[in-house]
């Protein structure tokens, strides 16, 4: 195709994908870079009958000025990103140089709100992900064993729980895991512990979380390693069971060296999904005890009356080298790909 | 699967068929219990005393008279005006899907035959772009849109959310377009047809399934978005799902679950129509990107 003719059909598009996607981390990495205008305060001297005091109050029409000149607040360099509610670096120094042993010093570390968030984004992202693969690998192999007539009402039911809107979904197991929900107060009477609630743990919440995740996931990668089982040679499986290979020998060294692809496939597409994971945790209220670097970014969008627009770029921009971290080996592995097919 | 020697032991079609009804069970019954549940009072949906309180209803019997109950969807549709919600979600969805197919089939059919090095580029620029979160990008939004006055406004939050969709969208028909031989394009432009002709006359005819697959998929992402339709949207223009996480309040306003409960119920109703009819659709759709390539 001509460049030109290539370029018309392709300009709406990557227009678009310009404005929308590569401007807007512009323009998140220049709000990281500013903060909010401390407000004008003016100095009055009242005088009443017992004597003159200054009172301070805030100017509200020069506030409203200088904001107006310049809505991107004052300029701050990197200072946002190693406060507090970022990468904390006088914290993180000073609990290094208190901590007595490792333990303690992680201790300190995950009481810091980005860290705590990163430890639960990666933990749900390096848990979640493997479990989703080898489940719908074996419901694969089920379903697979069904008879023809069977499989496409099975095909339709598995495919609700990724259907359903995340949040939706994360709330409807909420509701059930609930301490009054059928599957929390069933536990309650199994372990005759009426305080028991899955909300109140922390750990027992990461753990809803990750359930909801395999739940949310799982129908993914069995639709996808069942159409690959489709495409797996007969002869090839044949000749091995000539040459004597029993069941799980055929699978260990027929069908899953053929369907490893779509493992590479499946495990890129859901680290992907994974590390943006936000909707559970708003879905489950799980933020106490459950923070991820999205729901932090929200929170700083939405937290309040006052929206922190510096705070949420910086850990946005956070995000996204974390993002760029998962990518690398994808990046590599197809830029080889590609050069060992043209050359 | 037919020959004999492939035939399973008992014992190990017993261990896969437990699994998969197992799995069955997991996948559905939180859908019926909570499609049940939307019919009763709150006293039955959460019932610690016994739950076969929420099977037959006994609060609901006492409470409303009846054994069923659709207050819940009366307060959600009528008293807080869920389907306001409704029509700014369906007027969402419609555009989404009418744009983000226009300009990702001219796209997807641009990478699928330009040949040249830059093609591919443009596809890894497309992956790293589907990688980044939705929320890091709002959060680059906000700011020029509240400057802008563009906040607010369901064009906006169409335009958004058609961006956020083209990487996938463009990966998903580039592969579609892939199957279609090139001789039929080049044997239209030999009989003169130029190149938009050979593709809007030859190709958008046989790629239909490809285009219906990948508007499904861009309906589900329209569809079940929370983060962008929450921060960008307002008050009056929200659309369902904001709306259903209003429901269930905040520390400062108490929510009303059984509205929130019958608003889900209503909202994932479409998409079980919608499995239900484009199944196999859905089910090459997340194959086109991975067996085929």
């Amino acid at each position: 195709m001509k460049h030109r003719t290539f370029m018309w059909f392709i300009l709406p598009s990557l227009a678009v994908m310009f404005l929308f996607i590569a401007l807007p981390i512009f323009s998140v990495f220049t709000q990281s870079l500013f903060v909010k205008h401390e407000k004008v305060l003016i100095e009055a001297k009242v005088c009443g009958p017992f004597g003159c005091k200054t009172e301070v109050s805030i100017d509200v029409d020069a506030t409203k000025k200088i904001n107006m000149e310049k809505p991107l607040g004052k300029f701050n360099g990197f200072k946002t990103y190693t406060n507090r509610n970022h990468l904390a670096f006088d914290e993180v120094s000073v609990a290094w140089n208190t901590s007595s042993s490792i333990s303690v010093f992680f201790k300190h570390l995950l009481n810091l709100p980005f860290y705590k968030a990163l430890l639960f984004t990666i933990t749900y992202t390096f848990c979640v992900t493997p479990f989703v693969i080898i489940m719908g690998l074996f419901i694969a192999l089920g379903v697979n064993s069904l008879p023809q007539i069977l499989k496409g009402p099975t095909i339709f039911m598995s495919l609700l729980p990724m259907i359903v809107t995340p949040l939706i979904g994360a709330l409807i197991l909420f509701w059930m895991t609930d301490a009054e929900g059928i599957i929390g107060s069933t536990l309650q009477k199994i372990f005759n512990d009426n305080s028991l609630s899955l909300k109140a743990s922390k750990p027992l919440t990461w753990v809803m979380l990750m359930v909801y995740g395999v739940w949310g996931s799982v129908p993914f990668s069995f639709i996808v390693f069942y159409a690959g089982l489709q495409t797996v040679p007969e002869d090839t499986l044949e000749a091995a069971m000539i040459d004597g290979a029993n069941r799980w020998q055929r699978i260990w060294y027929v069908v899953i060296p053929y369907i490893m692809p779509l493992v590479v496939f499946i495990t890129l597409i859901l680290l992907m999904d994974n590390f943006r994971v936000f909707e559970p945790i708003i879905g489950f209220s799980a933020q106490a005890n459950a923070t991820s670097l999205s729901w932090i970014i929200y929170n700083d969008l939405r937290g309040g009356e006052i929206q922190y627009f510096s705070s949420a770029s910086a850990t946005s921009m956070l995000t996204i080298i974390g993002v760029g971290f998962l990518l690398v080996p994808i990046l590599i592995r197809t830029w080889r790909d590609f050069n060992s097919k043209t050359v | 699967m037919n020959f004999k020697a492939q035939k399973r032991p008992l014992s190990l079609t017993l261990v896969l068929v437990v699994f998969v009804v197992l799995w069955l069970i997991i996948a559905v019954f939180p859908f019926l219990w909570t499609f049940w549940g939307s019919f009763k009072v709150e006293a039955d949906f959460f019932s610690k005393v016994d739950w076969k309180y929420s099977i037959f209803g006994i609060k609901t019997l006492a409470e409303t008279g009846y054994s069923f109950t659709g207050n819940g969807y009366e307060g959600a549709w009528i008293e807080q005006e869920f389907w306001r919600s409704v029509i700014n979600t369906a007027i969402v969805v419609v555009s989404v899907v009418v744009i983000s197919l226009t300009l990702g089939t001219l796209g997807g059919y641009a990478l699928a035959r330009s040949g040249y090095r830059y093609a591919f580029w443009l596809l890894m620029l497309a992956l790293i772009f589907r990688a980044m979160p939705h929320i890091t990008l709002v959060s680059g939004y906000l700011l020029p849109f509240f400057q802008w006055n563009l906040w607010g406004h369901l064009p906006t939050t169409i335009i958004v959310m058609v961006a956020i969709n083209q990487p996938f969208t463009l990966w998903m028909l580039h592969s579609f377009f892939l199957n279609i031989p090139k001789e039929m394009d080049e044997s239209a432009m030999v009989d003169g047809c130029t190149r938009f002709q050979a593709f809007w006359h030859v190709i958008i005819p046989v790629m239909w399934p490809g285009v219906i697959t990948t508007g499904l998929f861009s309906f589900l992402l329209a569809y079940n978005d929370f983060t962008v339709t929450a921060l960008l949207l307002s008050q009056e223009n929200q659309t369902m799902i904001p709306k259903i996480n209003s429901f269930l309040g905040s520390s400062q306003v108490k929510g009303n679950i059984m509205f929130a409960v019958a608003a889900v119920v209503s909202a994932t109703l479409p998409l079980f129509i919608l499995v239900m009819f484009f199944q196999k659709q859905i089910v090459s759709g997340l194959t086109a990107g991975s067996v085929k390539g």
